[in-house]
């Protein structure tokens, strides 16, 4: 329960509450922070590389190291053999089937799963090794799309499955068939949230050591938590929780939610060290970072609303499916159950029919990601309402009013069984409207639109879970299943509090922060009660589960600090406060409750009567022998604490996901340029109830933080897959985050309704704006536009094609547009072209059938060596501009009709990924005793060179495959091949001022 | 995302940096700058075994502003040449089109004859180059160079007329035409991003020159009668080009910003005076 009361504050401190600048900043802006890149290693350690998988789905045929650890340096390499005779697979969120290893042991199922890691004397030796593995693969049909995934004939990725849909769940609440049957209206909306992540600035960072004595592991890793996963983790290795040592380094480069899955990492990083028999470090890069890390999950769904004649909802009807990508990686399906009680939003909505299924595919494996569950969330419900007042010609921010949780209706039952703890949705709103000119910007749209400018305003509201139930995720579970495994509910925090015995106070939370600004935090709280000064407490925020308190909802997630961890922390203060005023009471013969802690006294209320509090606490160590009889000595409490709240699912499925619910309300004006289609965000207003602030600097930036995020989501932030599913997002210019240029500064406005459930009334604030602010600018651009479908992220390109693109005819003979690459910008090229050259077609045929020839007019190609009938192992090397690979491929002639056509193939790889294509040739007879050779090419690259590359594949491709033609043309004859096709392009504009 | 092991070379001279290139050909790259080599190093995509790096050469250090054009040395980088006094009259199209290069911390590092060489289909200054009619100078071990004009320059996707044994020693852009009116307009995701459509235009009484750049595998400019409706010759260009989807943006995208955004920087607007002022930073 929520036991302080500002009301006590009398006399004491104002800490909490107070604007107060971090204590970690004068650090880490001095470069003084202690990463887990920075930190010692031990004399021996080896640097670790991880070889990963360019292919999409593949079987493993097989993997040779051997070349590998033939090289200077190398030391050992570690791969799927040792890992199945170590370890074990990952313990998953449902009963299916399906294994996932941290290493693949059998198929790879997603571009950049691990396969092997090499350890050597440095990072650098151990890259160059990575080159000299050798694997074969036999590459398999892919699932890339999700509702493709789903469909009855898809590839599976887990064959024992039978299906690429892992959990498929129903739920009911209310009485919903009877809301939609009498509906006045239904208002429905399918919608898709893609693929992003928070993008840490830190990469995952791994220090580990395995002792053979103890047959324990020892690891450090910018883990975030939560710390369930530990078991998860020490299942894996096969060991118990106590021989498995995790810590983590004091400061971290971010997270926001990422670093849960470094999880997998952890284990094999372990294993790693076992394997090579000495202390390993692995620093993840950034490439692998975006191609292999984590991912938000992306959702489907369908969504429908019972609607009354003046925009009452009465009843929801919701269809989602998760894309989870290749593995269900703990702790998935979560993105689903960490909202699932507060489906309804903000909103009194008592009737609700859910269907959620979990979908398996060729991509990288979710996670928490800041926001978790929440975008894909409020996506579909709040562009619904929208959808509502479009489709009832009423005022959205009306149908938004006319549907929310009532005034003095706290604490409120969901239909889905959230209890929203505390708020005022309504006067929030209303708040929201005054202070942040809502009229100003409607007259703006107004003039904006007389002037004809794409003008429009969004609004969201939403309610941000915080604190999770930690039995949440057995909702994915039916009832029966439940009973079987045991209840699981509650979420324990816990914090230490110890006084030295110079009266120097320190203190121990298990929050893992990522750079929140949590030791700030805990030593307002803690000077708070205790009456010391700030600066003179010491805060300690490393975990280390062989020495610290800590249990599985340890760690940084699901914004639980401000509620969980520093209430938490508040009772242990509490604790070592009222102990202290004990031992007070009784040297001074006062009651205890006269004693005051103030200004780094003990003070007896109404009297004269003072020490340091340092003297007084130094006792409980120097002279435990004049302490109250009671009284232990030694001076340190820690305190466990769980809200009783926080139960499990219930028989009908109802699961209060979260102890808190704050209560957001967004709206913004943006305008769309008609020619370009950018977005410009004109003004964003923010309202954010979180219960009490505790620090409003550090909420304040959480909110622009998250707000920036956002944003991104919004307008240009998503991991594309090609439809081979190679990764298309490999660098930072790939996948676009906003700069500071792009963001423009909220208007954030707070209001403060503690929560009853948590000691201090605080809430979470650290994930809100990832959830509202994606809709709430989808909300604004369907508003400028007029539309109902919109697709996250709204780039230029995509919102100029909502406005409509009415192109004028393609002029006669220009630019016959060869090509015409795969949908979404695909890794896929199909094209054709063509060559003429002397000789007959019959000459041609065998010239093209002469291995001499072949190795001719393949570019870079050193060395052919005959395989089989007229196919070929190559030695290539292929390059454009300053790049360059060297290719170890299959070249094959097929399909052989003399003399008319025969099909040309290659397949390779090299360290810079994969590359397949084929040419289907044509040879026709034409004038002057010519042939014309016509070619159709289907050529796919993936890998690193897909990853990072995708802006120039297309064109680097055509130039290569074109190559080849003109390489023949020379050969046959020494005739200069046709003009390409820029050449005649070239020509089509004569007259170009004497420079042509 | 380490490199691979490479010799590191300092030449002090032309001639030296020309004679390291004959001998070890394909396997030796130049550097200046690095911003685009060393993110291709650090991947892997390219891993010679040696790097010239020819910031050491002093003689390349130079801008000089001679009868026609403005030459600019291999040693000069992208700050410095956008600080250059004067530069919006002797050269205006590089002062509009140079703030959006990257950002200030890689136009500290960057070459202007790097990026030129690096021969990026999105980058402004071969877009620039291109449309201006400028050259390149290239030198061989025997002293020996040539000049290319940037319509012969650039080849292709990251492809040069650039011969192996030869190092680009400066590239000119013309200096500005009396009478003549500079324009440049760019989409890109975010600032300092590569260029989804690069527009640059240099506007004659009677004629226009328009550039486009992002959209085919190299910079293209084109000449286009001033006072006709360009409608049509911007509807034959857009379709000229080859345009591609990416994942950013689609081919008819691209084709109807060169159509609407070439039709307003050949008319001229306000978005012209906007541009000349807000990248400045």
């Amino acid at each position: 329960m929520n036991a302080f009361e500002p009301a006590l504050r009398e006399g004491q401190s104002g800490q909490i509450g107070r604007r107060q600048p971090r204590i970690e900043d004068d650090a880490l802006l001095q470069g003084r922070g202690r990463y887990a890149d920075d930190l010692a290693v031990a004399p021996g350690t080896l640097h670790a590389a991880v070889l990963r998988s360019p292919h999409a789905h593949a079987r493993l045929v097989g993997l040779d190291a051997s070349p590998a650890l033939a090289m200077p340096g190398v030391h050992a390499v570690l791969t799927g053999e040792d890992v199945k005779r170590w370890a074990r697979p990952f313990p998953v969120g449902v009963r299916q089937p399906m294994e996932h290893w941290c290493l693949a042991v059998d198929k790879v199922r997603y571009v950049g799963e691990p396969l092997a890691v090499v350890m050597a004397e440095s990072r650098y030796l151990a890259e160059d090794a990575l080159d000299a593995i050798r694997v074969d693969y036999q590459t398999l049909p892919v699932a890339v799309d999700t509702e493709a995934a789903i469909a009855a004939d898809a590839p599976l990725l887990h064959e024992a499955v039978g299906s690429n849909v892992v959990s498929e769940r129903h739920f009911r609440y209310g009485d919903p068939e009877q809301a939609f049957a009498e509906a006045e209206h239904r208002v429905a909306l399918k919608v898709r949230v893609p693929r992003s992540s928070c993008t840490p600035m830190e990469c995952y960072v791994v220090l580990a050591e395995y002792d053979p004595a103890s047959a324990s592991y020892d690891v450090l890793a910018n883990f975030q938590g939560p710390y369930a996963l530990h078991t998860v983790m020490a299942r894996a290795l096969k060991v118990p929780g106590n021989r498995f040592r995790l810590r983590t380094p004091p400061d971290s480069g971010g997270s926001f939610g990422i670093k849960q899955g470094v999880f997998p990492y952890v284990v094999m990083m372990g294993l790693a060290a076992r394997k090579a028999g000495a202390p390993v470090k692995w620093v993840e890069d950034r490439l692998e970072h975006l191609q292999g890390a984590s991912s938000a999950t992306n959702r489907m769904t369908e969504i429908e609303a019972a609607v009354t004649r003046d925009g009452r909802v009465t009843a929801l009807y919701w269809d989602q499916v998760d894309d989870c990508g290749a593995y269900l990686r703990a702790p998935e399906p979560a993105t689903f159950y960490r909202m699932h009680g507060n489906l309804t939003g903000a909103y009194a909505i008592r009737h609700l029919v859910v269907r959620n299924r979990v979908a398996l595919t060729n991509k990288t494996p979710t996670g928490l990601n800041r926001g978790f569950g929440g975008p894909q969330i409020y996506f579909a419900l709040e562009r619904l309402m929208q959808r509502i007042a479009v489709e009832l010609d009423l005022d959205p921010l009306e149908v938004i009013r006319r549907n929310l949780v009532p005034s003095g209706s706290f604490p409120y039952r969901a239909a889905a069984g959230a209890l929203l703890d505390s708020g005022d949705y309504p006067a929030a709103v209303e708040q929201g409207i005054h202070e942040g000119g809502l009229e100003e910007l409607l007259a703006h749209r107004e003039t904006a639109r007389r002037e004809g400018r794409l003008y429009g305003i969004g609004y969201t509201v939403a309610v941000e879970p915080s604190i999770s139930n930690m039995g949440y995720i057995t909702t994915a579970m039916t009832p029966e299943e439940r009973r079987k495994a045991g209840p699981k509910n509650g979420a324990v925090s816990t914090a230490t509090i110890s006084v030295g015995p110079l009266g120097d106070v320190s203190a121990h939370v298990s929050s893992t922060p990522q750079g929140q600004g949590h030791r700030t935090v805990v030593a307002q709280v803690i000077a708070e009660v205790l009456g010391v000064p700030l600066e003179s407490i010491s805060v300690n925020v490393e975990l280390d589960t062989g020495k610290d308190a800590w249990s599985i909802a340890s760690g940084n997630y699901s914004s639980r600090f401000s509620g969980a961890v520093a209430g938490a922390v508040y009772q242990a203060a509490v604790k070592v406060r009222d102990r202290l005023a004990g031992i007070a009471a009784a040297q001074w013969q006062v009651e205890a409750s006269r004693i005051r802690f103030a200004e780094g006294q003990v003070i007896v209320n109404d009297s004269e009567l003072s020490m340091p509090f340092g003297r007084l606490a130094g006792a409980t160590h120097w002279a435990p022998g004049t302490l109250p009889e009671d009284e232990p000595g030694g001076l340190r409490e820690t305190a466990f604490w769980s809200p009783p709240q926080l139960e499990a699912p219930d028989d009908d499925d109802r699961i209060n996901s979260s102890l808190c619910y704050g209560f957001i309300f967004d709206y913004c004006g943006v305008e769309v340029d008609r020619i370009t289609g950018q977005v410009r965000l004109d003004r964003y207003v923010t309202l954010h109830d979180a219960g009490r602030l505790l620090n409003p600097d550090l909420v304040d930036g959480q909110v622009r933080g998250a707000f920036a995020q956002g944003l991104g989501a919004a307008l240009m932030e998503e991991f594309t897959y090609g439809d081979d599913g190679s990764f298309q997002s490999g660098t930072f210019a790939d996948y676009l985050v906003p700069t500071s240029v792009e963001v423009p500064e909220p208007l954030i406005l707070h209001r403060e309704t503690p929560s009853p459930f948590t000691p201090l009334g605080a809430k979470g604030v650290g994930e809100g704006n990832n959830m509202s602010t994606p809709v709430c600018i989808a909300n604004a651009v369907a508003d400028a536009l007029g539309i109902a479908d919109i697709e996250l992220p709204l780039t230029p390109s995509k919102v100029r094609t909502l406005i409509g693109i009415e192109e004028p005819a393609r002029p006669q003979g220009v630019g016959e547009d060869q090509t015409a690459p795969a949908a979404g910008g695909g890794s896929r090229l199909t094209a054709s072209d063509s060559v003429t050259l002397p000789g007959s077609p019959q000459a041609v045929f065998d010239t093209l059938l002469d291995p001499e020839t072949l190795q001719a007019i393949i570019p870079g190609c050193h060395a052919l060596e005959l395989t089989g009938e007229n196919a070929y192992r190559a030695d290539v090397t292929v390059g454009v501009g300053m790049i360059r690979a060297r290719f170890d491929a299959q070249v094959a002639l097929s399909d052989l009709d003399p003399p008319h056509g025969l099909r040309l193939s290659g397949a390779g790889t090299s360290a810079m990924g994969s590359a397949e294509g084929s040419a289907q040739i044509r040879l026709t007879e034409v004038e002057g005793g010519q042939t014309r050779l016509d070619y159709d090419y289907d050529a796919a690259v993936g890998g690193k060179v897909a990853s990072v590359g995708g802006r120039m594949l297309q064109s680097a491709s055509r130039m290569i495959i074109g190559q080849i033609f003109a390489r023949l043309a020379q050969r046959m004859g020494g005739a200069a091949p046709r003009l390409s096709l820029w050449q005649r392009l070239k020509g089509l504009f004569a007259g170009r001022g004497g420079r042509s | 995302m380490k490199p691979a092991a490479f010799d590191y070379w300092r030449p002090s001279s032309r001639r030296e940096a020309c004679e390291l290139l004959h001998e070890h050909g394909d396997e030796a790259r130049l550097i200046a700058g690095g911003q685009s080599l060393m993110a291709v190093l650090n991947m892997r995509l390219a891993q010679p075994k040696h790097l010239l790096d020819i910031a050491g050469i002093e003689d390349l250090h130079y801008i000089e502003r001679r009868d026609d054009h403005l030459a600019v040395g291999a040693g000069v980088t992208q700050a410095e040449l956008l600080q250059y006094p004067g530069l919006a009259e002797a050269v205006p199209l590089l002062a509009l089109a140079m703030p959006w290069i990257g950002h200030w911390q890689t136009r500290n590092r960057g070459t202007v004859c790097g990026s030129i060489a690096h021969a990026d289909p999105s980058a402004e200054l071969p877009l620039c180059l291109a449309t201006l009619g400028g050259q390149v100078v290239l030198e061989n071990r025997r002293g020996k160079s040539r000049r290319v004009m940037a319509e012969d320059f650039f080849q292709g996707v990251l492809t040069t007329d650039r011969r192996q044994d030869e190092l680009i020693t400066e590239v000119r852009f013309p200096l500005a035409r009396p009478g003549a009116e500079y324009r440049f307009r760019e989409v890109a995701m975010r600032h300092g991003d590569f260029a989804i459509v690069a527009l640059a235009a240099v506007v004659d009484s009677n004629r226009v020159t328009l550039g486009v750049g992002g959209v085919a595998d190299r910079p293209v400019s084109r000449e286009l009668a001033r006072h006709a409706d360009p409608s049509e010759a911007l509807n034959a260009l857009a379709w000229s080009l080859g345009a591609e989807d990416d994942a950013h943006a689609t081919a008819a995208y691209r084709r109807q910003l060169i159509r609407e955004l070439g039709r307003e920087l050949i008319a001229g607007g306000p978005r012209d005076e906007e541009n000349a002022h807000a990248r400045q930073g």
